[in-house]
């Protein structure tokens, strides 16, 4: 069985994916899973062709019939979301509860199945990609995201591969919940920001709360070198490993603008050596928890 | 900015991107430090960060609680209604007892309705709290999601609640396009977008632009970072007819500053003229609308 490593970061925009494709590179050996399925980006970087895309359908939404609709408004002051209004509902409102079915004594109203995104299997130049975008006002994250993670290990059985690598999303609620739940390791990306620390914390509170080996790696750490050592410091005393510290340069952004991961923009650059080592670790541990 | 405020009786100007750390927090607390007084309310409560910038002392906290299911088992004949009834899968109804997962249960409030027994009741849960302050004469109120708490939406609702009257009220909204994103903007009289001008930034502004659209709510784009990237992000806009309200050049000093938690307008003072410039635009784009 594979297992599964993610990139988290609790706040936005600290460099997960970039990270995150550049490991894809260096390794050329993983499954890779985007589950950031509200914003993903991973795809940018590693022009995915599309084998195969699925609807995912996970709940469902209310539908009134206007006919038979007497505007009684039982369902409205029923319903918790305030997405009944008869003879409308409100789609981006209702939660597929069905409280307002129950209710209506002119059975006016039927559930039906919702479309909340879309999944993608996909090659990529390093190998099988799984991703999914949740369509706009979504909340069904969670599940999206654990249907990516299912795919990705399933593929990860077809293909030989030990390790599924996901990109995960910021924030520490139901998609990243959904993304941490039982992985062998969460890997925090932060920043020496106050609310990259703030973030930080939160998101490694999360995974202690869910039993999941954490590790850190500080991203542009000399933006702020007192707040790195603070990181540090709080790391220690909680035991959790720092995988490195990676200055801050303009070769990340432009990389990214290239299209191109960071090992294949610039292979011999000081940060792509980092990287390697710190990939080396990570699959060291893998290999160590067998 | 007095008189908008008196016509309108109520100006909520939310602060929203696609990507994560592309600069919603600096734009909403710079903006509201240079207009001198504001109402903010940090919406992103999975990784509340205005805090970090604004520095409230003497918070205010109060719980935010939702209605969960609680089973009299004394009462209950495990005829398993509940069970089938729960779309969240929430309620689990075993051989000898009723399960209720209390974090995956979405408060509607089906189960106590669907009991034939009455054996259901509703006990108010913590969820998080919200926290209200005031610095100098900026306000601020946030909230606090519990870690491990995965839906987010009825905390967004209670921040929301703060939205006070005759006031300029600034939104921080979390990232991404999902139910939370679309929670906190819905009833926004504009939107400032902030973005980055990266392949990551232009893809994500893009999706954001698409759901900004469809709930038809007027908005204009910061560009934060503006001399880093391509030009990418100003054709995109150019093309669609989008106003750049503003930009924001690559500056190291303003990193440092917001690493440290220090709003850059007050270090950097010249910028308070164009946060203003940006609210007397949005002013003018609110009365032509209404």
């Amino acid at each position: 069985m594979a297992r599964e490593i993610a990139i988290v970061s609790g706040k936005g925009g600290t460099g997960k994916t970039t990270i995150t494709a550049a490991f894809i590179a260096i390794s050329q050996n993983v499954i890779m899973a985007d589950c950031d399925v509200d914003a993903p980006d991973l795809h940018i970087l590693l022009q995915p062709d599309m084998n195969k895309t699925e609807e995912f359908v996970s709940s469902k939404v209310a539908v009134i019939d206007e006919a038979t609709c007497t505007g009684c408004g039982v369902c409205e002051s029923s319903c918790r979301f305030d997405a009944a209004h008869p003879p409308d509902i409100n789609s981006i409102s209702c939660e597929g509860c069905g409280v307002c079915e129950l209710v209506c004594s002119e059975g006016a109203i039927t559930m039906q199945d919702k479309v909340s995104g879309h999944i993608h299997e996909s090659s990529t130049r390093f190998g099988p990609m799984v991703h999914a975008k949740l369509l706009p006002g979504e909340g069904n994250s969670g599940k999206l995201v654990t249907e990516v993670r299912r795919r990705g290990l399933q593929s990860a059985e077809k293909q030989g591969k030990d390790i599924v690598l996901i990109d995960g999303s910021p924030g520490i609620g139901c998609p990243v919940i959904a993304t941490v739940t039982g992985l062998l390791l969460g890997v925090i990306v932060t920043e020496p920001t106050l609310s990259g620390m703030h973030d930080m914390k939160r998101v490694l509170s999360l995974m202690n709360q869910m039993r999941v080996k954490p590790m850190v790696i500080i991203n542009k750490f000399d933006l702020n070198l007192d707040n790195t050592r603070d990181i540090e410091e709080f790391c220690k005393e909680d035991n959790v490993e720092i995988l490195g510290r990676i200055p801050f340069d303009s070769i990340m952004t432009k990389s990214m603008i290239a299209g191109k991961t960071l090992p294949e923009f610039s292979p011999d650059h000081e940060i792509v050596g980092q990287l390697h080592e710190i990939w080396k670790r990570i699959e060291d541990y893998v290999k160590m928890t067998k | 900015m007095q008189a908008i405020i008196n016509e309108c009786d109520l100006l909520i100007i939310t602060v929203a991107s696609g990507k994560g750390g592309t600069g919603k927090t600096t734009v909403a607390v710079n903006l509201a430090i240079s207009l001198g007084h504001a109402n903010v309310l940090d919406c992103d409560v999975e990784e509340p960060n205005a805090h970090t910038l604004l520095h409230p002392e003497d918070i205010r906290i109060t719980d935010v609680t939702v209605p969960t299911p609680v089973v009299d088992q004394e009462g209950c004949t495990l005829c398993g209604d509940c069970g089938k009834f729960c779309q969240f899968n929430a309620i689990f109804v075993g051989k000898t007892k009723v399960l209720v997962y209390d974090e995956i249960c979405h408060s509607c409030g089906g189960c106590v309705l669907v009991c034939p027994e009455k054996a259901i009741e509703e006990k108010a849960r913590k969820v998080g709290e919200i926290k209200s302050s005031k610095t100098g004469d900026v306000y601020l109120t946030y909230g606090d999601l519990n870690v491990g708490e995965p839906m987010a939406v009825p905390l967004i609702k209670a921040v929301k609640e703060h939205i006070v009257k005759r006031e300029i009220n600034i939104l921080d909204a979390p990232p991404g396009t999902s139910c939370t994103v679309i929670e906190t903007v819905q009833e926004s009289d504009f939107v400032i977008l902030v973005t980055e001008p990266t392949p990551f930034g232009l893809h994500d502004l893009m999706m954001t632009v698409g759901v900004l659209d469809r709930l038809d709510v007027p908005y204009g784009v910061i560009i934060n970072r503006s001399t880093i990237g391509d030009n990418e992000t100003v054709k995109f806009l150019k093309e669609r007819g989008i106003q750049v309200i503003m930009e924001i050049p690559f500056d190291r000093r303003i990193a440092e500053l917001y690493s440290r938690g220090e709003p850059f307008v007050n270090e950097l003072p010249e910028y308070r003229a164009k946060f203003q410039e940006v609210v007397r635009h949005i002013e003018e784009t609110v009365r032509n609308g209404t």
